[in-house]
């Protein structure tokens, strides 16, 4: 625990430090392929829970009756064997059936329960129109876009329009790969799945939030001095956030993790499960995309702004400057270091260039103006 | 920093947690002292049939708010007049209606009932007659024009065909024809053994309707015709059980059917009322004929208030056809009724053929009637048709288990966060503890008044947004805490550490918490169904968590930072400077690089 601790500290100092914003291709290669896969998932196709479908699900919660005994009920009063009857983990058996057959609920509620020699009020049914999973959705698509619009005016007032941006594309890439992973592990979507994809847009967003708002306070003012580059400030804020980061996204993970596999658990496929099953794909894709999409992409974006590329050309010339002068007081290891300053994170040149210190008074006037 | 010079530099804590102590023990009280102690539970948990109906229409712009409001009315009314308790009826969305059966009422009818649309129809009235009130007093006096009840009497039997309530059905009649009308009407006779003999009748007109597809020449002792008169015979419509089973009993629109009126009406006798019961032909027009009907003083002649109809082209034909037609008829047969659900809502009589395509109601009219009136004509206009989008049936067992299992899962969870913070943040996992129960409590007691309040239902996925919430509500703790650590890493004492923490965890609690709410509110307005509980339960524990954070987890924390246990760093506090690595000020000049010093240029 202790070490644990320890390693938030040396975060905070920037002794240790992940560079997160540098290998920002790296992040890219792997968003680009987990999100390829995805599309690939999706281009096969979403299996749809019979709310999409249309058709009505049966619950008999009966000691002792087993599929087939069900199945038969089922076939004799559909004529066909099309229903699909599964057991659910605490022993129901749902029938589902699908809005194909011609029998309506009540009937076949009557029917089976006489049947299977249960009262009628133990069979739980559930009848759905074949429009009713599309209203859900469409509804919640159209919930989608005007939260997307709503928060990145609110993202570009209260911070800038490129955070806003960034966080809009990591937004978008936690809810394909969520998709992608249902599409591919063929997972039922259902109502619930959709509640559960629309709670990751708060989430990932709030995460991406926390981080962009450390990267903000580290970065003000980030143009009169040259010390750091822009992407160097904002993998510090990165790195001085991850544990924040983490834990959030831990105790974000323990209601849900609980909910997916307790209450899921005790009660087989249902709301609870489709919802949390969800989330809890989509919290993690929210934590990875708000350190390795949208913080590389914010200092992507900003790098390319005049100010910042002005910024780092004065940060090289004055590491050039402290590390000749470095050179020329310690000798040649020195001169290597700081040729390789570009590529180390933030934290470690100031580790590393005890000198610099030293060196402030004379790097000051020149890269001030 | 921000902070007010005139005040104390941690302003005045001990106020803010009072308030929110005070407020929780308010609620919490209230929440006893009314007697709501337990959230309302949705229908997915209490058990009982949900029942989601999707308007449909040709005609995008009928699906209005205006029409929609009038369909749960009436649907609300059908619903309780099934005899269930506590049924919700509510629109949602723009297009749906939810109807929640609580477990208990006839479940099964209540389904097959509910999605039907209230149909309007105009039918012809064949007979009609009181009905439940068998003390009647056969001399009343007319004091409505319609209300005498002479009836045509069917097969040339001269048979007296005055009822009870109305001995005014002064117009002697009988029907020479053996029309359905003079049939159906042999039913109302027998209903009637108060029939004075004062009124032979003797109507010559033949067909009653011409509408009628009953072949003329069946005999009275068509079964069907039989099954009518015996139907209308033994109806009493001050019995409101049967009423409901007419209204259940929905009518072939083709065929000539029985109906009671839709509510007491004045009898004869002046302040008596009396149900009246009617034997109403085949279905002339509909309700999707009229293409507007509105409440109007009648200034002219002061006649009172009446209701103006306006019909669409088809309906104007048919209305002055069939107004053609019932104008040659003698009362009552000279009358059409307003059916609604089955019920006579209004049954004017006509003296001429209304050609033109609008009609007048005129009639004994208060305006609240007339403009009651004219809302259900508007409504039945509107071609509202629903279809059950999703029928939920949940017996009280299966939810129960359902809620049993979420609330295990949001113990657990709510475990397992209280472990992660006690391990990772000892002292102040104690304080994040606290706020935790704080906003359980306050959540609780708000959803349970709310549900006294507006009817608030908790529902599964309300459950399981509260569960979320349990993740929301920590983050904001570990946002404050991580900045605390921080300011105690650049090797600040506790006191000014919290003070200094607190605008910047402020500002990113705000903002992310308003990016919460904002997600939130956008569901909650636009979702349907499901989506919508879990919305509202997010919207609610996001904004619990600004109030807790403010108002507890700050001025506690405040206060905390004057004991000696938290501001001497104690090992357990969780803010040890020692092991948050803080560095000590003397050899704050070798580690301060340039790395460390960034945050303190914000």
């Amino acid at each position: 625990m202790s070490r644990f601790g320890n390693i938030g500290h040396r975060l905070y100092q920037g002794e240790i430090s992940f560079d997160f914003v540098g290998r920002r291709k790296l992040w890219y290669s792997i968003s680009g392929v987990i999100v390829l896969v995805a599309a690939i998932g999706l281009a096969m196709g979403l299996h749809l829970g019979i709310e999409f479908k249309g058709g009505s699900v049966y619950t008999v919660n009966k000691p002792g009756l087993s599929v087939s005994q069900a199945q038969d009920a089922a076939n004799k009063i559909t004529h066909d064997s099309t229903a699909l009857v599964q057991k659910t983990d605490k022993g129901d058996v749902r029938i589902q059936v699908s809005s194909a057959s011609e029998v309506d609920a009540e009937t076949f509620t009557e029917q089976l329960a006489k049947d299977l020699g249960v009262p009628q009020n133990e069979v739980n049914a559930q009848v759905i129109g074949p429009s009713w999973g599309h209203e859900i959705s469409q509804k919640a698509l159209l919930g989608l876009v005007i939260f997307m619009v709503l928060v990145t005016i609110y993202l570009a007032v209260a911070f800038e329009w490129r955070m806003a941006l960034a966080a809009l594309v990591a937004l978008i890439h936690d809810l394909l790969i969520t998709i992608g992973v249902y599409a591919l592990v063929g997972f039922e979507v259902t109502p619930g799945t959709v509640i559960g994809f629309l709670t990751i847009l708060g989430y990932s967003l709030y995460d991406t939030v926390v981080v962009f708002d450390t990267v903000k306070e580290n970065t003000r003012g980030i143009a009169k001095q040259n010390k750091r580059t822009y992407s160097e400030a904002a993998n510090l804020g990165l790195n001085q956030t991850l544990v924040r980061s983490i834990n959030t996204t831990v105790v974000a993970l323990l209601p849900v993790a609980a909910l997916l596999f307790i209450g899921g658990g005790l009660l087989g496929a249902g709301t609870l499960n489709d919802i949390s099953l969800a989330l809890f794909i989509g919290l993690a894709a929210g934590a990875y995309s708000s350190i390795c999409v949208a913080t590389p992409l914010l200092a992507q974006l900003k790098e390319a702004t005049p100010e910042m590329k002005d910024l780092a050309k004065r940060v090289a010339l004055r590491r050039a400057a402290d590390a000749k002068a470095a050179a020329e007081q310690a000798g040649d290891t020195r001169a290597e270091d700081g040729e390789q300053d570009g590529d180390v994170p933030a934290g470690m040149v100031g580790q590393r260039n005890q000198p610099v210190g030293r060196a402030r008074g004379k790097g000051r006037p020149s890269g001030k103006h | 920093m921000a902070t007010p010079k005139s005040r104390p530099r941690d302003g005045y804590p001990g106020r803010a947690l009072a308030l929110i102590l005070v407020a929780t023990v308010g609620l919490v009280a209230l929440m006893f002292g009314t007697g709501h102690k337990t959230p309302r539970l949705g229908i997915d948990l209490a058990g009982g049939t949900s029942i989601t109906l999707t308007a449909t229409s040709k005609d995008p712009a009928a699906i209005n708010k205006a029409s929609m409001d009038l369909a749960v009315g009436i649907i609300q009314q059908r619903v309780n007049g099934m005899g269930v308790s506590e049924a919700e009826v509510q629109t949602q969305g723009d297009k749906n209606i939810i109807v929640n059966i609580p477990d208990g009422g006839d479940q099964q009818t209540a389904i097959k009932q509910v999605g039907d649309t209230a149909k309007l129809y105009f039918r012809p009235v064949l007979t009609y007659a009181p009905s439940g009130q068998p003390t009647a007093d056969p001399s009343a006096s007319p004091s409505t024009a319609p209300s005498g009840s002479a009836a045509p009497s069917g097969a040339a039997t001269p048979s007296p065909a005055a009822s009870g309530a109305a001995a005014t059905g002064a117009t002697p009649s009988a029907s020479a024809s053996a029309s359905k009308a003079g049939r159906a009407v042999s039913g109302a006779l027998q209903a009637d053994p108060t029939a004075s003999a004062s009124a032979p009748a003797a109507s010559p007109s033949a067909a009653a309707s011409p509408t009628a597809p009953v072949d003329p020449a069946t005999p009275p002792a068509d079964p069907a015709v039989a099954a009518l008169q015996q139907q209308f015979a033994a109806l009493d419509c001050s019995d409101a059980k049967q009423r409901q089973a007419l209204n259940n009993n929905q009518a072939d629109p083709t065929k000539p059917t029985v109906a009671c009126s839709f509510k007491d009406e004045e009898s004869g006798v002046k302040g008596q009322k009396v149900w009246n019961k009617f034997v109403l032909g085949p279905v002339a027009l509909n309700g999707g004929d009229v293409a507007k009907a509105s409440a109007g003083f009648d200034t002219q002649q002061a006649a009172g208030w009446q209701v103006q109809l306006s019909f669409t082209d088809a309906g104007s034909k048919a209305f002055a056809a069939v107004t053609g037609q019932l104008a040659t008829q003698q009362s009552p047969a000279n009358q059409f009724a307003i059916v609604l659900d089955g019920k006579v809502v209004s049954h004017p009589y006509v003296s001429q053929s209304i050609t033109g395509g609008n009609a007048v109601i005129s009639g004994n009219f208060g305006q609240e009637e007339a403009k009651g009136l004219a809302n259900v004509l508007s409504f039945g206009a509107l071609p509202l048709d629903f279809t059950k989008s999703d029928v939920t049936t949940v017996s009280p067992q299966l939810g129960g288990e359902q809620l049993k299992a979420g609330l295990i899962a949001g113990l657990i969870g709510m475990v397992l966060v209280v472990i992660y913070s006690l391990v990772y943040y000892r002292g102040l996992g104690l304080v994040s503890i606290a706020g935790l129960m704080v906003s359980a409590a306050l959540t609780y007691a708000i959803m349970s008044l709310l549900g006294a309040g507006i009817g608030f239902a908790l529902n599964l996925p309300a459950v399981c947004g509260a569960i979320v919430a349990i993740g929301i509500t920590a983050d904001s703790f570990i946002v404050y805490f991580e900045r605390i650590r921080d300011e105690v890493r650049e090797g600040a004492p506790l006191r000014p550490a919290v003070q200094r923490a607190w605008p910047r965890a402020r500002r990113t609690i705000l903002v992310s918490d308003f990016v919460s709410f904002l997600c939130a509110a956008v569901l909650y307005l636009v979702s349907v169904g499901k989506v919508q509980g879990f919305a509202f339960t997010l919207g609610l524990t996001t904004l619990l968590d600004v109030v807790v954070i403010f108002l507890f987890t700050k001025p506690l924390i405040t206060l905390l930072a004057r004991t000696k246990f938290f501001s001497s760093g104690h090992k357990w506090s969780g803010l040890d400077p020692k092991r948050l690595g803080a560095r000590p000020p003397i050899r704050s000049s070798r580690r301060r690089g340039p790395a460390p010093s960034a945050p303190k240029e914000a």
